[in-house]
């Protein structure tokens, strides 16, 4: 598969954002894969939300692992540096790369299979770091580069292409994260751009590691009768009573959202979360809240998505390390070595 | 008061009984201490180490310890060698027997006309009688009891007793001891006097009970201007911080655990930088950050992510950590990612004997993940090599954007070396190696990643966060010279070929080999590592006996021609290295097509520190089937 270089036909002229820069800015490469795959939702949803928020391209690093879904960040800001790394690992890559230089924008670009099968170990240690990171599942519940295997998000009873059902219980990426202290837990579904984009703004502005569990479907192998990930099925039993939009620290808020009794968090960054809509007494920053409404809706096969919980006052990774506020890939080489001098007191100490 | 003697009345008697190999040992013996772990021997050990140093005698310390915290046995091996032979004992002058579990064998252990020193608050069996070893009762237990109503400090300062014994038998210097006493717990009064009482009381009971010192003693020299005594896990970390690493990631595991300890411990007072905020508060904050992985291929992981970023980062792990990161340095290789792990070797396979020495990663390193991969490696023999390796193999990982492999031992890396002096040249400059900026992205029309390449085979890369001008992909998948998604031949071909070269570029800058060369000898010896001490003690052995020998040490890999020329230039080379499978010498014949037959192994890989009796054993009993040795 050769990647593909867009086309630049200029049609009408296109808006531009803060920076200047339009829409085209933030696209990459051409996707390759497959038609109506919901990855590719996710990847225009990124792109929209990167370029309404006026994101410099150089800011962003992108990271993701192996699969159809760590493909994907070829195909969004071409001007940014990304890092398709190996299978399941992006956490650490991430990880990484952030404590060198924390004044980068990192977004993860993961699988159900990347992260919660080979990649759980890495997962589960990023989310405890509370790594300043956006990290997105790309959720199909099935292997879509090695052909249609379950994947750890297959739910007890869902059918494979060929008719097996799967008998294993699943992972819930949004219920781990949450009890496992993750500081930003989401879940959406990548045929919903209207939720998923606001999400991906707070998401962005959260400081600290945040979680989207994004239901993606996989038109090749999990997209049937049977399958719980179709995109039917999402449609016909997605749960959606938490409901956010984005105001940016600049934007103006509009009429809608200053109504009554609407609750609302501002983020590290001066932006803020609206909680347009919420179930009755649900508090977005109770990790019991949000476990008993997922495990409520899920007895009831249900599909709850949404901004489910919040933190934004926890420290990040580079808080509890109390590294300098530089990034630590602009220190001079002066700041870091100790000299001769301090070599001869080290000599004395190890007579 | 004349004390009990055990089995043995009065060491007169011994003296006169001594068969001569025990006598006029001065500078020139060794002593093991036979402990208990966890009991605190550790410090009283390093105390009799630090104490023979500072007495300008070249000595070496050899902590042969178990994998456990509390109750097996552990042993501490003192060689002390005026004539500057460090390389472990195999058999000890004097015993210090405190641990009844392994009585027997440490007793055994001891050469003729040797000491033994054993508590003998408790008298000492029969059984283990010998005649041609002087008996030195010392009733530690009984003295310490008598002085120390706590039972826990007790047991620690019987420690200290006996080195107070061993202070007044051998003429280690008792001053010294007492100093490094006051230095250790100078924090401490009240532990301080309670030391140094422990202190006296051993010394008192051997100086009024015996006839001191014995032969097997120590003088006053000045062989140590100018020198440390220093681990090479500690000369790591330090060249870590010299070489401006400012992010660490690893997994606990021994023997490596302290090159990211004291890395950490050093940055923590070196890279802490203090900051007056607004409110007139100060706070601290740090030019480093050291994470503690998840696992090693977390590790790798993240060491991988921040050289990506542009920092230079590290990994410290040993053979299971090494196997672990196999994928990722995979990745570092073909993506063009540096990175520099440290391995300090200990025996495998599996988790082997964690507490024991190895070189069994060579060849694992040399081709480390699967698919077609080559990777540099430097190998240190001593402290002096792992601080200099250590900031070189962050020069070479940036200078040839790949992961290196310092391949150390837990015999360098945890045990105390004599070692020059540490230096630093005040005109060092970091190589970063090929790194475009926003200045010389503005001078080309378009960036590529893998396609400007010098006469060095190396590409220029960029750093994220910086121009997008310089934005790539970074992938361990299939790609072209630009950096382009691959499956076409050609291309992926192209790129692996490149890698090759880049690799046999790198010889021009990796350490070259130790040689020393003797006059027309026809036999060769190649070794590597910590076999240095024991290998030379044993060419010294030989060349009493009439034969003469070269000597060369490799320091890293790729291969200098060098190495080529010295074994052509032998009729027989034995290549003395810690594995079982010659693992030195099958990449010294693949690498460089030496002839099979001109290399004969020397192989010891048992896991305790190399011996000049081990590769003297081995070495004869080769050297007898071979028609033409001299002799
Ligand atoms: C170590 C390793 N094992 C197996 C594979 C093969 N492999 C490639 S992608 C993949 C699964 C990807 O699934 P998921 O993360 O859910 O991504 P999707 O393709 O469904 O988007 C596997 C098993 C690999 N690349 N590396
Ligand atoms: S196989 Fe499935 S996941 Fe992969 S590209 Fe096709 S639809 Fe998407
Ligand atoms: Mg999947």
């Amino acid at each position: 598969m050769p990647s593909i270089i867009k086309p630049s036909i200029p049609l009408i002229p296109l808006a531009k954002n803060d920076l200047g820069l339009t829409i085209r800015n933030y696209e990459g490469s051409m996707s390759t894969l497959c038609a109506g795959c919901g990855h590719d939702s996710i990847t225009a949803a990124i792109i929209r939300s990167f370029f309404e928020m006026s994101l410099p391209p150089e800011r962003i690093a992108k990271i993701s692992g192996i699969g159809c879904s760590s493909k994907t960040p070829t195909y969004f800001v071409s001007g940014a540096h990304g890092f398709n790394s190996v299978h399941g690992r992006m956490p650490s890559i991430a990880t990484g790369a952030n404590a060198a230089n924390r004044s980068s924008i990192y977004i993860g670009i993961s699988g159900d299979g990347d992260s919660l099968s080979i990649g759980a170990g890495q997962l589960v240690h990023a989310i405890r770091r509370n790594v300043d990171m956006v990290y997105l599942i790309e959720n199909n519940g099935v292997y879509g580069l090695t052909k249609g295997q379950f994947s750890a998000t297959a739910d007890v009873g869902s059918r494979a292409k060929k008719g097996k059902a799967n008998k294993v219980t699943p992972i819930d990426p949004a219920l781990l994260a949450i009890s496992l202290g993750a500081s930003f837990v989401a879940r959406s579904f990548s045929g919903d751009k209207e939720q998923l984009v606001p999400i991906l703004k707070a998401a962005i502005s959260h400081r600290g590691f945040a979680l989207i569990d994004v239901i993606s479907p996989c038109v090749q192998f999990n997209n049937h009768n049977g399958s719980t990930k179709s995109y039917s099925y999402v449609r016909e039993h997605e749960l959606k009573d938490i409901e956010t939009s984005y105001v940016g620290e600049f934007s103006e808020i509009t009429a809608d959202l200053t109504q009554g009794n609407l609750t609302s968090v501002t983020l590290h960054d001066g932006s803020e979360v609206v909680f347009r809509s919420l179930p009755a007494g649900y508090d977005s920053h109770s990790r019991e809240s949000a476990i008993a409404y997922i495990n409520g809706a899920v007895a009831r096969n249900e599909i709850p998505t949404g901004l489910l919980f919040i933190d934004e006052q926890a420290p990040d990774m580079h808080q509890v390390l109390e590294t300098t506020s530089e990034a630590l890939v602009d220190l001079s080489y002066e700041s870091l070595c100790p000299g001769g001098g301090q070599l001869e007191k080290f000599n004395q100490s190890f007579k | 008061m004349m004390a009990s003697f055990g089995n043995q009345s009065t060491n007169a008697d011994w003296l006169d009984s001594l068969p001569l190999s025990g006598l006029g040992k001065v500078n020139e013996f060794a002593i093991k201490f036979a402990n208990v772990n966890g009991t605190g021997s550790a410090s009283a050990n390093n105390l009799v180490l630090k104490a023979i140093f500072r007495m300008g005698v070249p000595v070496s310390g050899k902590n042969l310890f178990p994998s456990n915290i509390q109750g097996l046995p552990t042993w501490f091996e003192i060689r002390v060698s005026e004539s500057g032979f460090t390389a472990r004992s195999s058999s000890p002058d004097i015993v210090v027997a405190m641990n009844p579990q392994t009585y027997r064998d440490d007793i055994v252990s001891i050469k003729p006309g040797g000491a033994l020193l054993y508590d003998s608050s408790w008298p000492l069996s029969s059984d283990f009688e010998r005649s041609d070893v002087l008996n030195v009762g010392v009733p530690l237990s009984r003295l310490c009891s008598e002085k120390f109503p706590d039972p826990r400090q007790r047991v620690l300062l019987r420690n200290v007793s006996y080195v107070g014994a061993v202070s007044g038998l051998i003429d280690l210097d008792y001053q010294i001891l007492s100093e490094l006493l006051n230095e250790t717990f100078h924090s401490n009064p009240k532990l301080q006097k309670s030391n140094q009482i422990a202190l006296e009381i051993g010394y008192q009971y051997v100086k009024e009970s015996y006839v001191t010192p014995l032969p097997i003693r120590l003088e006053v020299r000045d062989l140590n201007a100018g020198k440390i005594l220093i681990d090479g896990n500690t000369a790591i970390s330090l060249g870590c911080v010299y070489a401006g690493a400012t992010v660490a990631a690893w997994y606990p595991i021994t023997p490596a655990t302290s090159v990211s300890e004291n890395f950490e411990s050093l940055c923590e007072r070196l890279r802490t930088v203090e900051l007056s905020n607004p409110d007139g508060t100060v706070s601290n904050v740090k030019n480093f950050a050291v994470l503690q992985a998840e696992d090693e291929m977390a590790a790798l992981g993240m060491v991988i992510g921040a050289s990506w970023a542009g920092a230079r980062a590290f990994t410290s792990t040993s053979g299971p950590g090494i196997s672990l990161m196999n994928e990722l340095l995979g990745l570092g290789y073909y993506a063009e990612i540096p990175a520099v792990i440290f391995d300090i070797q200990r025996t495998g396979p599996s988790t082997g004997m964690p507490t024991r020495v190895q070189q069994s990663d060579i060849l694992l390193s040399a081709y480390a993940s699967h698919g077609d991969t080559k990777h540099i490696l430097l190998f240190p023999g001593n402290p002096n090599e792992c601080f200099q390796f250590a900031v070189k193999a962050f020069d070479l990982a940036d200078h040839f954007q790949t992961p290196v492999i310092v391949l150390s031992d837990l015999d360098i890396g945890m045990n105390d070396w004599v070692a020059d002096e540490f230096t630093w040249d005040a005109n060092y400059e970091w190589d970063r190696g090929r790194i475009l900026g926003q200045e010389e992205l503005s001078k080309i029309a378009k960036f590529q990643r893998y396609s400007d390449q010098d006469e060095e085979y190396v590409t220029s890369r960029t750093l994220p966060g910086k121009d997008s001008k310089g934005a790539f992909f970074t992938r361990g998948s299939g790609h072209d010279q630009f950096g382009n998604y691959t499956e076409s031949p050609e291309d992926y071909i192209k790129v692996m070929e490149r890698l090759l070269n880049k690799h046999k570029a790198s010889v021009n800058w990796i350490p070259e080999p130790i040689v020393r060369i003797r006059d027309k000898a026809a036999i060769g010896v190649i070794t590597i590592g910590s076999c240095e001490p024991a290998v030379l003690e044993a060419l010294d052995h030989f060349e009493k006996d009439g034969i003469e020998m070269d000597y060369l040490r490799i320091r890293g890999f790729p291969f200098h021609q060098s190495v080529k020329s010295f074994i052509e230039d032998h009729e027989q080379t034995l290549v003395v290295e810690q594995n079982r499978d010659a693992q030195l010498r099958s990449l010294l014949i693949l690498e460089l097509g030496i002839d099979p037959n001109l290399l004969m192994s020397v192989l010891s890989y048992g896991g305790f520190p190399l011996t000049s009796d081990d590769v003297l054993t081995r070495a004869k009993r080769i050297l007898k089937g071979w028609d033409r040795c001299p002799r």
